[in-house]
């Protein structure tokens, strides 16, 4: 284990070594050690004077904690990034909005399965959803409570920033970043503290392009992609960067993106995925789905054998539409023959 | 009675949150109020009113925003010990980057958004720096990549506050955020005494007195000139 007193008696270049991501820290907080790297921290924190400290808003003492939390903190995340702690969760009932028990037997999502999550609008889906993230331990309004591994959940992911359990994907979604696909990945890749970025953003581009209906490239602005592509490419860099176990999605239009593969390719990397949503054909993808009513569980479904027969049909339906918006793009009339 | 003090640049969703997680406390059967502090205009109050929440508000004006508050609070807390309340909540915006408004032994919480850009964590200063809990809002219009990096900065401009996601809209989260505003064993009689976390911002010079001439002549006092060299900085 790290000990406090070795840390605060490295030299600033030693530190770097030792913990490249130490460089992130002094950037964040402006701090240029140029020149500086045989000192310590606390030396080189000195050396500031009291005008310096005054215009900048510097707090020395607690500048220089924190870099030892943070050091901690990063070692704890690359640690929790090598296993892969979390292989189900179980959910068990508590109550709906009015106080009525929830009846259905618990449920337990493994990591690679998908299970939606169907209600009107306002039913409590978000509140599920906050269960799940904030491993609720009896202690919510739903008075439920989520296991992980079969156990009642550390509160390490409660509080855990690094770390979160769950990841989110929705339609209003956007990216804001003034960035090209590359530097947006590279960016996300370096916080998530990848060794090999080139390597990880070519695989993500791959699967992006994989799952869109038009290409993109590298060096694409991310503000300039179309829904479908957004869609893809922020798919893509949850299942292959995100370190969150659990993707909720909140609905997958149907426009520009093969959905059957995107969630192969969330269920490949092991996640555990919840789809929030109406549409059928998404819907009867997952392999069991939850109805929520009045803020409670009302049951839980399994898809079965004629679902599965229908969803078939409705694939095909789907690539039916999916070809007629091809064949309009391009400029071609619509026939009979494209029907079929 | 617990007293906490939320602060946060304009637009960030503070009104939002506190107004969702008071909610949460109230069903808890606990009486919140809210002092809102502003600059030149704040109708929030009216939003509180309705929520059933006693509340004040305080317009600083042509003074510091932060100075205000400061001169302020012990008032504010005897305001909120005689309506007999369980929690405090004071509102304030960071209507500069270099606020500082959080005092020692009282949880100060700080609310940013997603959308206020990548860099923000890194421009803010002791008010995202020594805040105990840092809510980041407005994730749900944000992608998952850029929420982590984002929550990433914050993280390493103060590892040691609690970082929560919420969104102001449907509350999600705010559950969770209430759960930590109240402790039984608290109770704060005064503020007299206690310490701000961090100095506030401060300049004593011509213009502070309000002197609207530009100019050498009449600049006076604590003044700091920039460097402009030929070259770009950089």
């Amino acid at each position: 284990m790290m000990d406090e007193k070795i840390l605060k008696n490295m030299t600033l270049d030693d530190l770097l070594l030792r913990y490249p991501f130490v460089g992130t820290y002094l950037e964040n907080n402006k701090l240029d050690i140029e020149g500086f790297g045989t000192m310590t921290f606390e030396e080189y924190l000195n050396q500031f004077d009291e005008e310096y400290v005054e215009t900048w808003a510097m707090d020395k003492e607690k500048i220089e904690n924190d870099l030892l939390v943070y050091i901690l903190q990063m070692l704890s995340f690359l640690g929790l990034k090598a296993e892969q702690t979390v292989r189900s969760i179980t959910i068990l009932p508590g109550q709906d909005k009015v106080g009525q028990k929830e009846t259905f037997e618990p449920i337990t999502i493994r990591s690679g399965d998908i299970v939606s999550i169907v209600g009107p609008t306002g039913s409590g889906k978000s509140r599920l959803l906050a269960d799940i993230e904030w491993t609720a331990n009896y202690d919510t309004p739903t008075k439920r409570c989520i296991l992980i591994n079969n156990e009642v959940a550390d509160t390490k992911w409660r509080f855990s920033s690094s770390n979160k359990l769950v990841a989110q994907l929705s339609q209003n979604m956007n990216f804001v970043m003034d960035l090209t696909v590359e530097e947006f990945l590279e960016l996300h890749a370096k916080s998530r503290m990848v060794e090999n970025v080139n390597q990880v953003i070519n695989t993500i581009l791959e699967s992006a392009n994989q799952l869109a209906g038009e290409q993109f490239m590298r060096t694409t602005p991310v503000t300039a992609l179309s829904g479908g592509q957004s869609r893809a490419l922020m798919i893509a860099d949850t299942a292959i960067l995100s370190t969150s176990p659990i993707v909720l999605i909140d609905e997958i239009e149907n426009a520009g993106i093969d959905r059957k593969k995107a969630l192969k390719l969330l269920v490949s990397s092991e996640k555990i995925v919840l789809i929030a949503t109406h549409d059928p054909t998404l819907a009867l993808m997952a392999d069991q789905r939850i109805i929520i009513k009045n803020g409670g569980i009302h049951k839980i479904i399994s898809t079965d054998d004629e679902e599965k027969r229908i969803l078939s049909e409705l694939e095909k339906l789907d690539k039916i539409v999916g070809n007629l918006r091809h064949n309009l793009r391009l400029g071609n009339r619509i026939d009979q023959t494209m029907f079929v | 009675m617990n007293l906490v003090t939320i602060s946060g640049p304009p637009s960030s969703g503070k009104t939002s949150i506190i107004l969702k997680t008071i909610q949460a406390v109230q069903n808890r059967g606990l009486k919140v109020g809210v002092v809102k502090f502003d600059c030149l205009y704040t109708d929030d109050d009216q939003l509180y009113e309705k929520a059933g929440v006693p509340v004040k508000k305080g317009l600083s004006g042509a003074l510091c925003p932060d100075h205000f508050f400061v001169s302020n609070i012990e008032e504010v807390v005897q305001w909120g010990r005689r309506q007999a309340l369980d929690l405090l909540i004071t509102e304030s915006a960071g209507l500069c980057n270099r606020c500082s408004p959080y005092i020692k032994e009282i949880q100060g919480i700080c609310v940013i958004d997603n959308l206020s850009g990548i860099n923000t964590p890194k421009k803010i200063g002791p008010m995202l720096k020594s805040a105990d809990i840092v809510v980041i809002t407005k994730g749900d219009i944000v992608s998952q990549a850029e929420r982590e990096v984002f929550a990433s900065k914050v993280s390493s401009v103060n590892p040691q506050a609690i970082v929560m996601h919420i969104n102001g809209l449907t509350g999600q989260g705010a559950y969770e955020l209430s759960t930590l505003l109240y402790d039984e064993k608290e109770d704060v009689l005064t503020v007299k005494g206690k310490e701000l976390k961090f100095s506030m911002p401060s300049a004593l010079c011509s213009y502070c007195l309000g002197e609207t001439r530009i100019g050498d002549d009449y600049q006076l006092g604590n003044v700091r000139k920039m460097e402009l060299g030929e070259q770009n900085d950089g």
